[in-house]
């Protein structure tokens, strides 16, 4: 690619801290299948640089009203990986997610600066096509929120709005997706029962289910496992191991632990801002800034 | 010895820590007087919220009371399904068939027109309409419930008689359409604010797990948000019809009383009558005590009925979104 070098100025906050980082930036703008030069030798990891971001970030703002929800938000995420964004209440990584499928645009008097491609488009193009969008683009939500139908209706719901309306077909989907979900099991003598009679670790499984069978290629999880008990959050911590193989999943998450676990990357946000991104092992090691230390050490403010 | 740590700019609270300097036991008086006054302001309370509730059994009995004498003298077949009302000729003939289809007519011609309407603008406003307008329309359109109906017998009397008669070339002004127009719009605030309700009810997180799967604004609406609404919906509905049937000067002024079914059944040129009409417009002028008095409480005891269980019915389909949104 011809714009590898002029990509100078967007390397802001990471500069110093992660070489990794430093030769990553530049790929910003290829997308996925021509991955190429841009991992040039000088790359420590070279099994995860060989690929370029799939959501790329460039001084990315997000505003509500006047306050500003994320600012300058310069970073890539690869594919088929997991990425936890962890960062105190109030940081931004909520808006940060939900700015990737533009859920925000549901909140009124909001706007947004900068550019945050998926795939290489910028998603706040107005010529963004949002049902594809957001098709493409799953995302699980903090709290479980299924819809008053069936079980199968719910799953059903995503591929039915695509088109598919042979009931054959519906049924194979639905019972792969819930499959994937780790849910198949507990639900498949009842998929007609209301999906407000399940508990809330199977609501939230079957959110996941739901979320696949639209088949996106990213999944944006906003805290997912916030309302369930230990046992329900290792068995989702469990199926994003799973589900990893084939989707990039980008988690936000409280819990710096469960951050530990699951994720390959993650990245630090405090008061809006991104303070540190780096491989999760380093980042939890030896962090690069003394803000993230604080936090990851518990000895924030 | 502990409190010889403690830095002077802060309360020395060990020493004091274990002597709470205000009692903690009442009183003997206090007690009293606490008592005393609870009980004097529940009972107080109490006697006020009964006096509304007695009302309504009051109500009912004084009804009840006055249409026993009809109810024990008159066939009950002959008055439900004669259409022949002729409470002064010889003999009297009370058959309110004609009454009942009357309010019927216009309350179900009025829904016709009211629900689409109202559940658009509900949908409208709770949706679409940025957060400003949704402000400025709401309170605006729940002043139209709070126009006097007499206000609108005469627009239904000065405006819409006589455009019908000249653009829709009706004999009379005063007709079933005219009074179901004026019903519908009567009852379209309390439709669209109690649907708008239930709609806003329905959580954001809903919505968004909607459009997360690539739903656009309308497939959300229809498929998600109105079916997961519809207890509210229905209960708006029935609100609007208990508005409806319960109007008595509008549809005296606008329905032009005449006792009759309209024949073709489709014709809503035609003049008819209410039971509510027929109630208020016969009372002034009908003896205490006589067969025509006892057969108006007979009326109003059968609207009784009527409007007592569509009020049970959307009293279930309300608690049934109360319950929704605890969730």
């Amino acid at each position: 690619m011809e714009d590898n070098q002029p990509q100078e100025k967007p390397v802001t906050q990471m500069e110093t801290q992660s070489p990794v980082m430093e030769k990553i930036l530049p790929a910003i703008h290829i997308k996925m299948d021509n991955q190429k030069q841009v991992t040039s030798g000088t790359t420590q990891d070279k099994a995860t640089c060989n690929r370029c971001g799939i959501i790329s970030s460039k001084e990315f703002s997000f505003f509500y009203g006047n306050t500003c929800g994320v600012k300058n938000i310069s970073m890539d995420i690869y594919p088929c990986m997991v990425t936890a964004i962890i960062g105190p209440s109030g940081c931004g990584k909520s808006t940060f997610l939900r700015s990737i499928n533009r859920m925000n645009d549901l909140i009124p008097h909001t706007r947004a600066k900068g550019r945050l491609e998926v795939n290489g488009i910028n998603v706040y193009d107005k010529r963004t096509n949002l049902v594809n969008l957001r098709q493409q683009v799953g995302m699980v939500f903090q709290k479980p929120n299924p819809f008053a139908k069936s079980i199968f209706d719910n799953v059903a719901y995503g591929p039915r709005l695509q088109g598919i309306r042979k009931k054959s077909d519906l049924e194979s989907l639905v019972e792969q997706c819930l499959k994937d979900a780790a849910i198949w099991d507990e639900v498949k003598d009842n998929l007609n029962k209301s999906a407000l009679a399940l508990s809330g670790g199977q609501q939230q499984r079957l959110c996941i289910a739901r979320a696949l069978a639209t088949r996106p290629k990213l999944l944006l999880m906003d805290e997912p496992c916030s309302a369930l008990d230990p046992l329900a959050t290792t068995r989702i911590e469990d199926l994003i191991e799973q589900l990893k193989k084939f989707y990039t999943i980008v988690i936000v998450t409280h819990n710096m632990q469960q951050a530990a676990r699951v994720s390959e990357w993650t990245a630090f946000f405090c008061l809006g801002e991104l303070i540190e991104y780096d491989k999760t092992t380093r980042l939890f090691t030896k962090p690069g800034k003394k803000q993230t230390e604080d936090y990851i050490t518990g000895r924030f403010g | 010895m502990e409190s010889s740590g403690t830095p002077n700019h802060m309360i020395d609270l060990s020493s004091s820590a274990a002597e709470f300097n205000r009692p903690l036991l009442l009183t003997p008086g206090e007690d009293l007087k606490g008592y005393i006054l609870g009980h004097v302001g529940r009972w107080s309370l109490f006697t006020i919220t009964s006096a509304s509730v007695l009302a309504v059994l009051l109500i009912f009995i004084f009804v009840i009371r006055e249409a026993l004498p009809f109810l024990t003298q008159f066939s009950l077949t002959e008055f439900l399904t004669s259409t022949r009302w002729y409470p002064e000729g010889t003999p009297h003939e009370f058959g309110a068939l004609a009454l009942i289809s009357g309010s019927l007519y216009v309350t179900l011609g009025a829904l016709i027109l009211a629900v689409p309407l109202g559940l658009s603008a509900a949908v409208f406003l709770s949706d679409i309409a940025p957060f400003k307008v949704q402000q400025i329309c709401k309170p605006i359109i729940e002043i139209l419930a709070a126009i006097p109906s007499v206000a609108y017998g005469f627009f239904a009397i000065l405006v819409l008689a006589p455009w019908m008669q000249k653009n829709l070339h009706f004999s009379t002004g005063a007709n079933t359409l005219n009074a179901a127009v004026i019903l519908a719009i009567m009852a379209l605030p309390t439709i669209i604010s109690v649907a708008e309700d239930s709609l806003s009810a329905i959580g954001r997180d809903i919505r968004e797990a909607s459009y997360g799967l690539g739903a656009t604004r309308a497939e959300t609406m229809l498929k998600v948000v109105i079916p997961e609404a519809h207890s509210g919906i229905i209960a708006a509905v029935i609100l609007g019809m208990m508005r409806a049937i319960g109007e008595t000067m509008v549809v005296w002024m606008a329905s032009g009383n005449a006792t009759q079914i309209p024949s073709p059944w489709w014709d809503l040129s035609q003049s008819v009558r209410t039971m509510t009409a027929t109630i208020a417009g016969d009372m002034g002028e009908t003896p205490k005590g006589s067969d025509h008095y006892h057969a108006l409480y007979a009326i109003g005891f059968l609207l009784l009925i009527f409007t007592f269980s569509l009020n049970l019915v959307s009293e279930y389909f309300l608690s049934r979104v109360r319950k929704a949104k605890g969730r």
